[in-house]
């Protein structure tokens, strides 16, 4: 029975197969909680109740909003292009889920224990902004199309200086595999041998291009109702919509699980003597997630001069300077090898 | 068939399918998008031969950025196609030369050239037990240090010059300081003023 999985051709593929439903499947009921507590959370602090009729307290609200989405009718815009139209929520969807693959969520609990993981998500990500240029441009509308645009210069502003703050980390850890950058901030004691001391600065950084990379608020220019009524899938409705929505959503929650792991320790227990495991993880990232809530309720929209000044003079300089900064910092062992866990041999 | 095997003539194919695709397609951004669709099954090739390293940038780089500013400039170039074919039938000599040169060079590769034995183990060969990503950066940062920088150099002087080039300084419109609008309290901005009735100011 183990032999028909280890070695045969067939065998190996279905057990992939069930080790990425076991990711996908909690992850996407894990979602339709997430959407609730998203909303919740904003309804919370305007002082609203947010939804509360479907299922006890509405906890099966995002239930019932999927399945209004699964039966409604797909309306495709006269002059789009059918083909492209189709395929861009679909290739939003995919590039969210398949990033996922190298996450570990516990030692050993990873379905692709790549030695570039931090490469891939990165060449993910940036693949993540096609199915919004594909779907403003396919539209066949201004509005859509406007969307379009805004959404692609902001995530390839943000993504430079997000790939700046994560060479950081690298040059702490020595290493592409986040298994390895977790095993790195394992110590003796606790939640002060993470990332987030040595790389404080940057914490705070990542965390707003989180925002501006997935673009949430105050950073949702692409999608800015009150300018261009819903940006790039303006004319999108139903299925296609779900899609958009649900990728929006996972892209959010990578980001937590970036977060998590590059500065939090992912599965490391914050207190010397717990136990290390997979719930530590997804505390984070709950935690994490609530944040991205808290900031989308808080703080309003940006002008998108000043997003784009933000992301290139001064986001963009102080990342840079930050990894030469670490450079020396890890080079010669400063505290001991502080930012040099490469160093100590952890 | 094994599994590597597979995915080497599914990669294959959709490099092969993607290019083709690139030059038959009607639309300038269908063809950019099957072009996007060629260096992802590219970078997929360079996964199987062990250069992750290099299909990871060939992603980043040219998919995630150079692909993105082709796509901007196609969807937004107002493009008349009937103009586009006539303008076709201009260049369809120099295409066919280029393409029979290149016809010429493979039959050339194929027919004549002998390849020393063991070529084909050694393509794929990581350097000594180093994972590529480490061999790469020895590589480029310690035994090519100078060639490195020097062409980072170049880059930069080019980057420079570029920039000098489209550089205009406007002074007829009103600019933003953020640090003047940030600096600004009520006490600088605001005047209190006795206004008298009847007189103004």
């Amino acid at each position: 029975m183990v032999a028909f999985f280890t070695q045969n051709p067939f065998g190996i593929v279905l057990l992939i197969l069930g080790q990425a439903l076991l990711i996908l499947v909690p992850l996407l009921i894990a979602l339709a909680f997430l959407m609730y507590v998203d909303r919740k959370v904003w309804a919370a602090v305007q002082m609203r109740r947010g939804p509360n009729v479907v299922g006890p307290w509405g906890l099966l609200q995002s239930f019932a909003d999927f399945i209004k989405y699964i039966v409604k009718e797909i309306v495709i815009p006269a002059g789009a292009d059918r083909a492209v139209f189709i395929i861009a929520p679909l290739l939003t969807f995919v590039v969210a889920v398949i990033a996922w693959a190298v996450i570990p969520f516990n030692p050993g609990w990873v379905l692709a224990d790549v030695n570039v993981a931090v490469l891939y998500v990165l060449a993910i990500s940036s693949l993540g902004v096609y199915g919004v240029i594909m779907g403003g441009w396919a539209s066949n509308s201004k509005y859509a199309f406007l969307g379009a645009l805004r959404s692609a210069a902001q995530m390839i502003s943000y993504e430079v200086s997000m790939g700046l703050i994560i060479i950081g980390v690298i040059l702490s850890t020595g290493s592409l595999n986040f298994g390895e950058i977790v095993r790195a901030q394992e110590g003796g004691y606790g939640l002060f041998n993470w990332y987030w001391l040595p790389h404080l600065p940057m914490v705070v950084l990542f965390f707003v291009a989180a925002l501006a990379e997935t673009s949430r608020p105050p950073f949702d220019l692409p999608e800015a109702e009150t300018e261009l009524v819903a940006g790039f899938f303006v004319e999108y409705s139903s299925t296609p919509f779900l899609l958009y929505m649900i990728g929006e959503l996972m892209n959010v929650v990578l980001m937590c699980a970036l977060l998590s792991i590059l500065f939090f320790g992912g599965w490391l227990s914050p207190i010397p003597g717990l136990p290390d495991g997979v719930l530590w993880l997804i505390a984070k990232m709950a935690f994490w997630f609530f944040m991205f809530a808290m900031v989308k309720a808080i703080i309003p929209r940006y002008r998108y001069d000043q997003l784009m000044r933000l992301g290139w003079k001064v986001m963009l300089p102080l990342s840079l300077g930050w990894v030469l900064i670490v450079a020396f910092l890890a080079k010669f062992e400063v505290f001991g090898g502080f930012w040099a866990r490469w160093a100590l041999g952890a | 068939m094994t599994a590597a095997a597979f995915t080497f003539y599914l990669f294959s194919l959709s490099v092969l399918a993607g290019g083709l695709m690139t030059v038959l397609a009607r639309n300038p951004v269908h063809s950019v998008l099957w072009l996007i669709l060629t260096f992802i099954s590219a970078a997929g090739l360079f996964v199987l031969l062990g250069a992750e390293f290099v299909a990871m940038l060939l992603v980043i780089v040219y998919v995630g950025a150079v692909m993105v500013l082709f796509l901007f400039v196609t969807m937004m170039l107002d493009v008349d196609f009937a103009t586009l074919k006539g303008e076709m039938a201009r260049y369809m000599p120099l295409a066919l030369f280029i393409g029979v040169v290149i016809l010429l060079q493979f039959a050339v590769a194929y027919g004549s050239w002998a390849i020393a034995p063991g070529t084909e183990t050694r393509v794929a060969a990581p350097a000594g037990a180093m994972e590529n990503t480490r061999a790469l950066g020895v590589l480029l940062y310690d035994r090519y240090f100078l060639l490195f920088q020097l062409a980072g150099l170049v880059l930069l002087v080019a980057m420079i010059g570029a920039i000098v080039l489209t550089l205009r300084h406007r002074t007829d419109i009103k600019r933003q300081d953020v640090i003047a609008q940030m600096m600004r309290d009520p006490k600088t901005a605001i005047e209190m003023l006795d206004v008298k009735p009847g007189q103004g100011l």
